[in-house]
């Protein structure tokens, strides 16, 4: 597989992954995140 | 209009049904093999500046829209649309979205129970020592297929273990959903989208780490070679109108927009809850599961065993059914039979998380207008499936199954987008729209969205919209200045087979219902758009009664 585009792939497949994960754990920090979602804000 | 008591158990059940909706099958098998037939790396670009420019501003609107209608006693979009104008057409272009999903789970629901068939078939290990054409043969003796679409009667389908699987299936969905929103809809999403996400990483990391497989005379025969032709970065890409129009649809179908699901989905979420962060959480991980488990599984393994050549002329949806159990079967009985059932089974959970929300809008409106309970509108859901669906099964080869797919999966989404863009940002307007959007949010959305919004996504999708409806042959910008110039100069259109009129319109075809007294396949085609057209108009009638409805209680409560 050439270099470059092994780069390429790498760097993309990393952002979305990083990205997907950081939005997710702000979910679970985030009021109503992991539990209920009985009480509104 | 009935009170709901419907809503969301939690915030991350709610996030993994939104996931769960966007995630089907088409993340495994239409992304890659539109990659594949658009350039390969070439169209990863027009791919993600689409989901940054319409992707991502469709779904905080649709959220926001959801949201909006919710708190005021709304759950499908017609009367979540007729909320955000005075206008009492609103309500009616809003028929889209219940409109779309009923004729998309018709065919659905189909492909669906193919993949749970084809889990069992797994882990009976059914597949074991079959040849390619015997594991070809297999799906069409299963699917009762011939294999060519043609004007004889001999293509009638009926398969009967299909149809059970079909009924199965069917009868599966309508459960869950009697069970209600937090009850079936959140708890399948809680079980299915993480062992979705399991079953996707073991593939993708022995599709990556196949490497080359030895197979004699085929000097592509690499995994590698398949994620190098998907992902090389070719900029030229950017100035063909063809690959663009495949990027955006691609984000259409993927991002599960233009459906009225993730409307309905947000119409229960609380009038203060974020929508921001959800939106993107949802949709981020639905690009997840597209460009590093989607991208990463068909293709590498096919190439790995058949060839670049070969994976360039045959990559299609059916690969799926017809070569994958042959490829894994290169791995021995265990880790084929693994790889079978996670390979199906991911399928199974990307396509019945996707068809519970495509039944929540019908069932959402009935049980807000006519009062009905959950068991009674998932009943009546169900008949109605299964009456769309039967053509579709029969008629698989006399083209009902891609009409259905053509009409409601690619031409509905994108006149519903288009209209509810323009609502959302000009007639209930752009002020009132980002406040909507930003309540409650937990991210800081970033303020040139405004300016995305109003503008750039409203042209971006109308663009789409307009080059469908009369893109011309071939599609690529050297055509659009011939068509141009052949327009100026002969006063006539090269239309592309695939564009919305001449499809409408049957142009470049002869118009024969009937061949030596057998109907033909246009005869069926143009039967299943008669079916499509009164479900629309039987679901505007309906709309029609809750409207008349809502405005005598209306004068009641007054009085």
């Amino acid at each position: 597989m050439n270099t470059e585009t092994l780069i390429f792939m790498v760097a993309v497949q990393s952002v979305v992954t990083i990205i997907t994960i950081y939005l997710f754990v702000k979910v679970l920090k985030a009021p109503g995140g992991s539990g209920d979602n009985g009480e509104e804000k | 209009m009935a009170q709901s008591n419907e809503g969301w158990g939690s915030r991350v059940g709610l996030i993994l049904a939104m996931a769960g909706n966007a995630v089907g099958l088409g993340n495994f098998l239409r992304f890659p093999v539109q990659a594949i037939q658009n350039g390969g790396g070439a169209f990863i670009i027009p791919y993600f500046v689409s989901f940054l420019l319409m992707g991502i501003p469709l779904l905080w609107v649709e959220w926001a829209m959801g949201r909006f209608g919710g708190i005021r006693g709304n759950h499908s979009t017609p009367f979540i649309l007729s909320s955000m104008s005075k206008k009492r057409l609103w309500k009616y272009v809003g028929v889209f979205g219940i409109f779309t999903n009923l004729g998309i789970l018709a065919y659905y629901t189909y492909i669906e129970s193919w993949t749970l068939t084809y889990t069992l078939k797994s882990l009976a290990q059914s597949f074991t020592g079959m040849s390619r054409g015997q594991v070809s043969a297999m799906f069409d003796s299963y699917a009762g297929v011939h294999g060519t679409m043609t004007d004889a009667l001999v293509n009638i389908n009926v398969p009967g273990w299909a149809i059970v699987a079909f009924l199965v299936t069917l009868v599966l969905n309508i459960w869950i959903l009697s069970k209600g929103l937090s009850g079936g809809v959140e708890k399948v999403a809680k079980i299915a989208m993480p062992l979705l996400i399991v079953f996707g990483v073991f593939l993708a990391i022995r599709a990556v780490t196949l490497g080359s497989t030895g197979i004699a005379g085929c000097s592509t025969c690499n995994s590698s070679a398949g994620l190098d032709f998907l992902w090389k970065p070719k900029l030229n890409s950017l100035s063909n109108p063809k690959v663009w129009l495949a990027a955006a649809g691609q984000i259409f179908f993927t991002l599960s927009v233009g459906m009225g699901t993730i409307h309905c989905y947000a119409a229960y979420v609380k009038k203060n809850d974020d929508i921001a962060l959800n939106a993107m959480s949802a949709g981020w991980m639905n690009e997840f599961v597209e460009i590093v488990l989607g991208a990463s599984i068909v293709i590498p393994i096919a190439v790995g065993y058949m060839g670049l050549d070969w994976v360039k002329d045959n990559a299609g949806f059916m690969m799926a059914f017809k070569t994958m159990p042959f490829l894994f079967n290169q791995w021995g009985a265990v880790l084929a039979t693994l790889s079978g059932v996670a390979w199906f089974g991911l399928l199974f959970f990307a396509g019945i998380t996707s068809s519970l929300a495509m039944g929540t809008p019908f069932m959402g409106f009935v049980e807000d207008e006519f009062g009905w309970g959950r068991i009674k509108s998932a009943v009546i859901l169900g008949v109605i499936i299964l009456v769309l669906a039967l053509p579709t099964i029969f008629f698989f080869e006399m083209g009902v199954f891609s009409e259905y797919d053509y009409w409601t999966g690619t031409v509905s989404l994108v006149i519903f987008a288009s209209a509810e863009i323009i609502l959302f940002s000009w007639v209930f307007g752009m002020d009132k729209g980002w406040k909507e959007i930003t309540r409650g949010s937990d991210i800081r959305v970033p303020d040139f969205y405004k300016f995305i919004i109003k503008w750039v996504t409203p042209v971006f999708i109308l663009t789409i919209f307009f080059t469908s409806l009369v893109k011309p042959l071939h599609g690529e910008m050297s055509d659009w200045q011939l068509a141009f110039h052949q327009l100026f100069t002969r006063g006539s259109w090269p239309w592309a087979n695939d564009s919305i009129i001449a499809q409408a319109l049957h142009l470049n075809q002869k118009w024969i219902w009937f061949k030596t007294g057998h109907p033909t396949v246009m005869f069926y085609k143009d039967m299943s758009r008669l079916l499509l057209t009164l479900t629309f108009v039987g679901l505007a009638v309906l709309v029609h009664i809750a409207a008349k409805k809502r405005r005598k209680t209306a004068k009641i409560t007054k009085l």
